[in-house]
């Protein structure tokens, strides 16, 4: 089991959870399993299949983008973080 | 030898009638702050191996001083054993003879106010006298005086930041003041950046306020950025704006601490041009409207820009003392509700259009359109 941090403006995609639970050995298999029960989140996530670019997603503290995008592997007990930008400063 | 009882102690008044030489046996830092002119200054755990190197004529007559007659008194003995052959010991020290309004000399570089009203930072092995003139001689530039920007600046001010830059071209709202520290109720109406100024002034008179009672653009920031900035501080509320800042800050050369906000959650980031990734690095594309509501819209935790503009203050800081690790390349995320701060690591892309190897964009864009999606 593998953690998702979700920022607050995807939760209303994922009924208000700001985390939420998936299994997986890598990004895209969590990402699957999510899509699979938030369906929503996948149509805000994803661009022509793959990650938008405006979502950030760190497994270990790494963006996947450094890594190996879709196919970085994940930690059983590990976290992963979702991450759009914020513009607030107000 | 007199076998006669010695006079130990005379009064500044006649200290300073007197010939004697003057020996000030405190440290180096009460010395710097202010001595008597023409003394001599020997800490008093360097006399045994100093004083007789400076003061070679043992029948020279001595006249020791600290700051109150205490730590003068009982190094007499030590004076003694050196083979002086009259020392005495100034009562009541430098307080006396200050009290007085005998002439004191400082080898200070903050006069007297300053040093009390910074204390609690010369204090600091890594702030001292030196970092402390250099804040007042920091120059730092504030987008936005809003959430972020007010504890941001109300703290850079306290602390003594010489020169704080303002842009906003807002007026005080009532929903504002919420979280909106730098404001008050009477200044609804009235335009941010003059209400900051003031706030920022009656704070602390050593800070030179300047304001920028209009908007970023991708006209006005080559002006503003050349105003001699050491560093920014981000507290926009908008993303035109702060692609707009992070392009002109590659361009310009100066670091960003950025920071930015929605209701409970909060980002801090240090981008330092070229030593670090950018903005653009970070996030190439900035989320469509629907997914990036403003506070406006969303809503904020009224304590939370005060906690994420004072780590952005804390950043600053650290950055115009050159102390500390500065967040460059981690983005500190803070959630209110969990009181948990997180990082993650942001790495400079070299394939970045600004900053990277071999730039694509060389000028300002339509930032609006860009952000628009």
């Amino acid at each position: 089991m593998i953690t998702i941090r979700i920022p607050p403006t995807l939760r209303t995609e994922t009924e208000g959870a700001s985390t939420v639970e998936a299994n997986g050995e890598t990004v895209r298999d969590l990402l699957d399993d999510l899509s699979g029960r938030f369906p929503a989140l996948r149509e805000r996530i994803y661009a022509e299949g793959e990650l938008a670019r405006f979502v950030n997603v760190y497994v270990e503290g790494e963006d996947v983008r450094t890594r190996q995008g879709l196919e970085t592997r994940v930690r059983e007990g590990g976290t992963v973080i979702l991450l759009p930008a914020m513009a607030g400063g107000c | 030898m007199s076998t006669t009882r010695r006079v130990r102690e005379i009064t500044a008044e006649e200290a300073r009638r007197g010939e004697a030489l003057l020996v000030d046996v405190r440290n180096d830092e009460e010395w710097k702050v202010g001595h008597i002119p023409g003394a001599l200054h020997v800490p008093m755990s360097q006399l045994e191996t100093r004083l007789p190197e400076l003061v070679p004529d043992r029948s020279r007559p001595i006249v020791t001083y600290c700051a109150v007659g205490a730590r003068s008194f009982r190094v007499l003995p030590t004076i003694d054993a050196l083979g002086y052959e009259d020392s005495v010991s100034m009562t009541g020290g430098i307080v006396a003879w200050r009290e007085l309004g005998f002439p004191v000399e400082s080898d200070s570089r903050l006069d007297e106010e300053k040093r009390e009203r910074y204390s609690r930072h010369l204090l600091i092995p890594e702030v001292g006298e030196d970092g402390q003139a250099r804040l007042l001689e920091t120059s730092i530039l504030l987008i936005g005086a809003g959430g972020l920007g007010s504890p941001a600046a109300l703290y850079l001010a306290a602390a003594g930041v010489g020169r704080i830059g303002i842009v906003d071209d807002d007026v005080v709202d009532a929903s504002n003041l919420q979280r909106q520290v730098l404001h008050s109720t009477a200044g609804l109406g009235e335009r941010k950046a003059r209400s900051a100024k003031r706030a920022l002034e009656e704070l602390n008179p050593d800070v030179d306020v300047v304001t920028y009672e209009e908007r970023l653009t991708s006209e006005n920031v080559d002006r503003i950025l050349s105003e001699g900035w050491d560093l920014v501080v981000d507290g926009a509320d908008n993303f035109p704006t702060r692609y707009l800042l992070n392009d002109a800050s590659v361009w310009h050369d100066v670091p960003v601490v950025h920071g930015s906000i929605f209701r409970f959650e909060g980002q801090v980031t240090v981008f330092k041009p070229h030593d670090g990734p950018c903005y653009r690095c970070l996030f190439p594309q900035p989320p469509p409207p629907e997914l990036a509501p403003s506070c406006a819209e969303g809503g904020v935790l009224g304590v939370l820009p005060g906690v994420i503009g004072s780590l952005q203050a804390n950043e600053a800081l650290k950055l115009a003392l050159g102390i500390g690790e500065p967040a460059i390349g981690r983005l500190l995320l803070f959630d209110a509700l969990s009181a948990r701060l997180d990082e993650v690591r942001v790495r400079r892309d070299p394939g970045c259009p600004v900053c990277g190897d071999e730039p694509t964009i060389m000028e300002y864009v339509d930032y609006v359109e860009f952000c628009s999606g």
